[in-house]
């Protein structure tokens, strides 16, 4: 993991030095609201129903033990014993006191952690794969990037103020976990004709109300040129995004209404200008690879034979490892995901003690790190298999070893009504209402494979255009209403969702979902065909016939 | 209004003249589109300033450089960022060596970036204290971007 040197030290305390100055000129009313509003979102601070928001960084997904634990102090000493980890990989604070968060942005640094750019119009936080590093189809892990990427969009003087905010994404491995695609510049490591690897780039992604797929504008960028061309793209579209309206002001809309080949044109234009100014040296990206080196695997984790006689003999284990578990690169090891969706629990809720908890068991199990997943999931990524055994009973003691990653249960969830001030409907409760018709396990697996993706706003923080089942919250007349979209999909065969029908009311949508994995279980090819294939097989039509007449 | 120039308060001899009005002044301002206009006229001009709105295109301007002294980089709202990649395209991409001023609707809390896109002097509020507007330009000891020279 990327220790922190004595300037990125400097850099985190003055900045929570500078916030704790901007707040105390507000407080005492030199600084004017919408001013003072700029500011506080740079560092992650929004104003929300009941009190501040404050989200904080989680780089490329990483966290060390040190760090979560310090989450969990956080959380009980100026929180109310919980935090929330979002689709970005970030962590957010539901309940703190404004004037105490300039405290908290001291403790954050204590641990090398900030806030910075969380939020606001500005190049936010980069995000990546949970499985960097350790997922077989990788091809180079992108941490290293990540890290030369999020250090050039810190505190970057020219893109501070852009027409909106500026999301960036990497991925190295064939299958895509970090949604780039629906990002506003993706990456991915390549390699090309002649064996050097590189990145190739998507840019114009997006979601919220006009929810785009990226297009690539190069096909093959040289790693020695990542930092140029990105600046390119900004400063094109600090130049040329629109800023008349803000739901128009994404780079997405910039190319979609000049077109990728004028914006393409024009990024290339300014590259040629810059590139040779910008370059990353050889020996830059060397260092960087070494901050993220393997850990030192034990080389005979394979020859255990606990674990085999362990997945036969406790099929409840066996369960969890199917599910829970992904496969790692190194031979006698596996990546364990702990699962923050739990049935009677704010999907990505954690709680002081189980944060705690986690942070011990990465020290004991999994090198000291911890992963958070753009599916609002944690990963212990490194598990000797002979530990896995343990670990799963460590875990289910803990309420994190519920056997639903990827399944429908495994809803990504905003906030909605509960906490956000534009939320337009409940979320959580609409994802507590589905877990409560999905109440056996064996019905979850047998539906295989399935991405429900809940927003309480067509701001769309929870990816429902993206979801296998989207489920958006709408206000007619100041009641709940709910759309429902199928078939989208953030990975390799990204796609927006397609309508079903009218929105459905508040206590219509869980059985509506249900209606839909009926349908599902009877129409379906065979076992393996997953829900997304079969609505991209059959389209909407006969989920919409079973919904609108059945309600 | 007042001027911090160099990291100083500073008495401020220029004047931006509006485009019907004559040039009165020891040291003139004037907007883009008096520029095209009358640049024949005031090519002969010495001591010209050139005030650009955010939505300038640098690229048109760059030909023109040499005949002012000073560019002005009005802001007409706090959140607009265009100023910021004009300054810097202004001193990295055409090498201008005089004043960079800013103007309008910039925040305290926005001048440590602006000096370092390039930005040598900012017009502020009377009622903005010159010692903060100073004392912010070394809110930070350390970044991780190349400043403008």
């Amino acid at each position: 993991m990327y220790q922190y040197t004595d300037k990125d030290q400097t850099l985190v305390d003055e900045r929570a030095a500078q916030f704790r100055d901007q707040t105390e000129r507000f407080l005492k009313g030199e600084i004017a609201d919408d001013k003072y509003r700029a500011l506080r979102l740079m560092n992650g601070v929004y104003i929300q129903t009941h009190a501040p928001l404050l989200r904080i960084a989680g780089p490329y997904g990483l966290l060390s033990s040190k760090q979560v634990r310090k989450l969990a102090s956080i959380a009980r000493d100026y929180d109310k014993g919980f935090c929330h980890f979002t689709t970005r990989q970030n962590i957010q604070f539901n309940w703190p006191a404004l004037e105490r968060i300039p405290d908290i942005l001291e403790e954050l640094a204590s641990v090398q952690m900030h806030a910075i750019q969380t939020s606001g119009n500005c190049l936010r936080n980069t995000t990546s794969d949970q499985l960097a590093g350790v997922a077989i189809d990788e091809l180079e892990d992108p941490r290293p990037y990540c890290e030369i990427i999020r250090q050039w969009t810190i505190l970057h003087p020219e893109f501070a103020y852009l027409p909106r905010k500026f999301k960036i994404a990497v991925s190295g491995s064939e299958q895509d976990r970090a949604a780039t695609q629906f990002h506003d510049i993706g990456l991915h490591l390549v390699k090309n004709d002649q064996g050097e690897i590189g990145f190739k780039v998507f840019v114009g992604g997006g979601l919220g109300r006009t929810p785009i797929i990226g297009q690539v504008i190069r096909p093959f960028l040289e790693k020695k040129h990542l930092l140029s061309y990105l600046e390119a793209i900004v400063r094109v579209y600090n130049i040329y995004g629109r800023r008349d309206n803000k739901y128009r002001a994404r780079i997405k809309i910039l190319v979609r209404e000049a077109g990728l080949e004028e914006v393409t044109q024009k990024v290339e234009a300014e590259w040629q200008q810059i590139k040779a100014q910008l370059e990353v040296s050889e020996s830059r990206i060397t260092d960087m690879v070494a901050e993220f080196a393997p850990p030192a695997y034990d080389i005979n984790a394979a020859q255990d034979t606990s674990y085999t006689n362990s997945l036969s003999n406790d099929s409840a284990f066996a369960t969890w490892v199917k599910h829970n578990t992904a496969e790692h690169k190194v031979d006698g090891y596996r990546a364990v995901y702990i699962s923050l969706k739990a049935p009677d629990v704010p999907p990505g809720d954690c709680t002081d003690s189980q944060l705690d908890a986690i942070a011990n068991l990465a020290d004991d199990y999994s090198f000291g790190m911890v992963r958070t997943t753009h599916r609002q999931n944690l990963v212990l990524a490194d598990i000797k298999q002979a530990d896995l055994f343990t670990l799963w009973q460590k875990l289910d003691t803990l309420s994190l070893a519920t056997p639903n990653i990827g399944k429908a249960t495994d809803m990504i969830c905003c906030p909605g009504l509960d906490y956000c001030g534009l939320a337009n409907a409940g979320s959580i409760d609409i994802a507590q209402n589905i877990n409560d018709l999905l109440d056996s396990m064996d019905y979850i697996h047998d539906l295989g494979d399935l991405k429900i993706n809940i927003s309480g706003c067509m701001n769309g923080c929870a990816h429902q255009s993206v979801g296998h089942i989207g489920i958006l919250g709408v206000d007619k007349k100041g009641v709940e209403w709910y759309q429902v979209t199928l078939g989208g999909s953030s990975e390799n065969d990204a796609a927006i969702g397609e309508r079903l029908g009218p929105a459905v009311s508040k206590d219509d949508i869980a059985p509506v979902i249900k209606t839909l994995l009926e349908v599902y279980l009877e129409q379906r090819n065979h076992e393996d065909e997953s829900f997304l294939a079969m609505v991209n097989r059959v389209g909407v039509s006969p989920f919409k016939e079973k919904v609108y007449a059945a309600n | 209004m007042q001027l911090i120039k160099n990291k100083q308060l500073t008495q401020d001899d220029w004047v931006f003249i509006e485009d019907e009005a004559a040039l009165n002044a020891d040291f003139n301002i004037v907007s883009w589109t008096r520029w095209q206009a009358e640049c024949r006229p005031l090519s002969s001009q010495d001591n010209l300033g050139l005030r650009l709105e955010s939505d300038a295109i640098i690229e048109d301007i760059a030909a023109s450089l040499d005949s002012f002294a000073l560019i002005e980089l009005h802001i007409p709202v706090f959140t607009d960022g265009r100023a910021f990649t004009h300054a810097r395209i202004l001193r990295d991409r055409y090498g201008f060596t005089g004043d960079i001023r800013v103007s309008g609707d910039f925040m305290l809390d926005q001048i440590f970036y602006l000096q370092r896109v390039g930005i040598s002097s900012f017009v502020v509020n009377d009622n903005e204290s010159a010692d903060k507007v100073i004392a912010v330009m070394d809110d930070f000891s350390v970044q991780y971007q190349d400043s403008v020279a």
